[in-house]
């Protein structure tokens, strides 16, 4: 089990594109990967259900990763969230 | 063979089929089943090709409109592949044993009612997103060919109208011509048929309904007729005229690199109007000698929120550079009226057209006016842009503008961003603004007269009320003599005058205007060629 915070920086918060690209990173990983911000949990592979989080600017995040392949997730998700959002 | 009128906004023939876009949908009635499994398959099949259709329109997309744009689609392939989504499908079916494009269209509206919750107006947007992939299932479902699928080929569109950001992303290699229900000679689909040469038909008697799909029909935009499945007799004489239209266009490209002149030896500056930077590639196959009017707008309707510095930079930047030295006048953002942009909040307006729009607009929201601003200066080193202020009626509207701008140029000096030298001019398209041209010449460094609006205003018709529609002459003599007053003025002052309406396209009108004084046209770039053909026959100062 790994997982990491991460405070976004994007003013649109993570808007259709950023969820698309996240969900398609997401995706390359047989890890599940599970994003909490307060109250709200989505599976970061479903596109309806990230998008449904609706997270703003300034939002803390933290990623769950768990799975075989977790630790080159981890790194993966990390620089895709620093370039991206 | 059926027959269809309306009003043709640009000429020209085409024969091919019909793609009918935006029709409406017809209310899916539940219908029970038995077999659940068997439609729970189809539902399988549908969303198989769905997802086909949208890899597929998503490599045009990226050639068409860039990569950025394209993602959309992307996007809604992810949206088919989520699980949640296609479980909820199923799970309908099997629990209220229903057919299959009642089970995805009750998904969509739940899964769009989830956006519609949200609290940002851009999320809320979504649920458009979810409404249209669910209907691209539902299309598959009922094997007839999704929208976004049918301009994969060359088409005639059948549509209500177009608005604004749909005409901007449809793709000018597949498209025959323009046939709307709706629309009027000044409507969108009338000015980008204009831009982009395609034969157009608005406010007609059409049926925009999914029947009309894959027929075969002729478009006679010279007349304003559709026929749908037309014989022989009626296709020979259209096919000459086809014929005569590529020969005549052949003609007037012999124009291209020469000058225009008046008979008497008057040079007129014949300049191009554009609304994207994509359009550019139409001003330079036309010849045009610079863009009189880069209607700036278009960048910022059909999103949610205005277009970065960066990405209004990039536009007004390739314009200026692909024009190279030549003239390109870029008009701050005119919304308002018919134009709007969600993010810039309208009231609901009594008068729109006498409302907050144009220049009126774009002092309310400095922020955003200083950002188009910057934008501009920024790309000015690239070419040679000019800047226009839309709807002016005062002098302390242009001291206002001005004044910005200054600032601007200000900001950039303090940062040391390099720019060029930037003229500023005006548009008179009010009468307050052709009474007080004596004043305002000695502000600015240009003017460019719109005659749509000049008309509409002064004579109090609605360009949009087809009923009025005779009423609307931009002949009348109270327009002309505002004009002959606009020109009169600006010459006193050394200044040039333009005229940027879609007047002057006929003979008459042409030679009006520049006898009265104008010293330069912008029109839609079909019309250049044939218009340096005009006024190579006309007599600006006839003898005796």
């Amino acid at each position: 089990m790994k997982n990491f915070e991460y405070t976004i920086k994007d003013e649109n918060g993570i808007h259709a594109r950023p969820a698309g690209m996240l969900v398609k990173e997401a995706s390359k990983f047989n890890s599940d990967i599970v994003l909490e911000s307060g109250e709200k949990k989505a599976d970061a592979k479903k596109i309806f259900a990230v998008m449904s989080m609706n997270v703003k600017c300034g939002d803390k995040l933290s990623v769950l990763i768990e799975g075989s392949d977790e630790a080159q997730a981890e790194k993966v998700l990390y620089e895709f969230f620093c370039n991206n959002l | 063979m059926e027959i269809y009128n309306g009003k043709s906004v640009y000429g020209g023939i085409a024969i091919g089929k019909i793609a009918v876009i935006g029709a409406k949908e017809e209310v899916i009635v539940p219908v029970s089943v038995a077999n659940t499994a068997y439609e729970k398959e189809r539902f399988k099949k549908a969303l198989l090709k769905s997802k086909e259709q949208l890899t597929e329109l998503y490599s045009t997309a990226v050639e068409t409109v860039g990569k950025e744009s394209a993602e959309i689609f992307e996007i809604h392939k992810m949206m088919l592949e989520d699980t949640d989504y296609i479980e909820n499908v199923e799970k309908i079916i099997d629990e209220e044993k229903i057919m299959a494009e009642y089970a995805v269209s009750k998904t969509g509206q739940e899964f769009s009612e989830r956006f519609l919750k949200m609290d940002s107006e851009y999320m809320r947007e979504r649920s458009a997103d979810v409404t249209d992939i669910s209907q691209r299932v539902i299309s598959n479902l009922k094997g007839k060919i999704p929208d976004g699928q049918k301009l994969c080929e060359k088409v005639i569109i059948v549509a209500e109208d177009l608005t604004p950001s749909e005409t901007i992303s449809l793709d000018r290699k597949n498209i025959l011509a323009f046939v709307t229900a709706g629309g009027s000679t000044l409507s969108h689909t009338a000015i980008l048929a204009g831009i982009m040469n395609i034969p157009a038909i608005v406010a007609s008697n059409i049926p925009v309904d999914n029947s009309l799909d894959g027929s075969i029909a002729a478009v006679d935009a010279y007349s304003g007729k559709i026929y749908i499945n037309p014989d022989n007799a009626l296709l020979t004489p259209l096919r000459k005229r086809l014929d005569e239209d590529k020969k005549r266009y052949l003609e007037l490209s012999k124009l291209r690199g020469m000058e225009t002149k008046t008979k008497d030896g008057k040079k007129i500056s014949l300049l191009a109007n554009i609304s994207s930077s994509k359009d550019v590639s139409y001003a330079l196959e036309n010849d045009a000698e610079g863009i009189g009017l880069f209607r700036s707008e278009f960048l910022y309707v059909g999103r949610t929120k205005p277009p970065s510095e960066e990405e209004q930079f990039e536009a007004y930047k390739e314009v200026a550079q692909k024009m190279q030295s030549k003239t390109v006048i870029i008009r701050t953002f005119d919304l308002g009226a018919d134009k709007r942009a969600d993010y810039l909040t309208f009231e609901d307006e009594e008068n729109p057209a006498l409302g907050v729009r144009g220049i009126r607009l774009s002092l309310e929201n400095e922020e955003i006016f200083k950002t188009q601003l910057r934008a501009i200066y920024r790309a000015s080193v690239y070419g040679n842009i000019s800047i226009m202020y839309p709807m002016i009626i005062s002098e302390e509207e242009v001291k206002r503008a001005k004044l910005i701008s200054e600032q601007v140029r200000n900001e950039l000096k303090e940062k040391n961003i390099l720019f060029g030298n930037v003229e500023e001019g005006v548009m008179i398209e009010t009468p307050a603004a052709a009474l007080i041209s004596d004043k305002l010449a000695r502000m600015v460094d240009f003017f460019s007269i719109g005659t749509n609006d000049l008309t509409q205003y002064t004579l109090a018709v609605d360009r949009q009320n087809s009923r009025i529609g005779n009423l609307y002459d931009v002949m009348h003599l109270s327009v002309l003599n505002l004009i002959k007053m606009t020109c009169e003025n600006a010459h006193k002052n050394s200044i040039w005058v333009g005229v940027c309406g879609e007047m002057g396209g006929d003979i008459d009108a042409c030679k009006t205007l520049l006898s009265l004084g104008i010293d330069e046209l912008s029109v839609s770039p079909t019309k250049i060629l044939p218009l340096r053909e005009i006024i190579s026959k006309i007599e600006v100062f006839p003898k005796g």
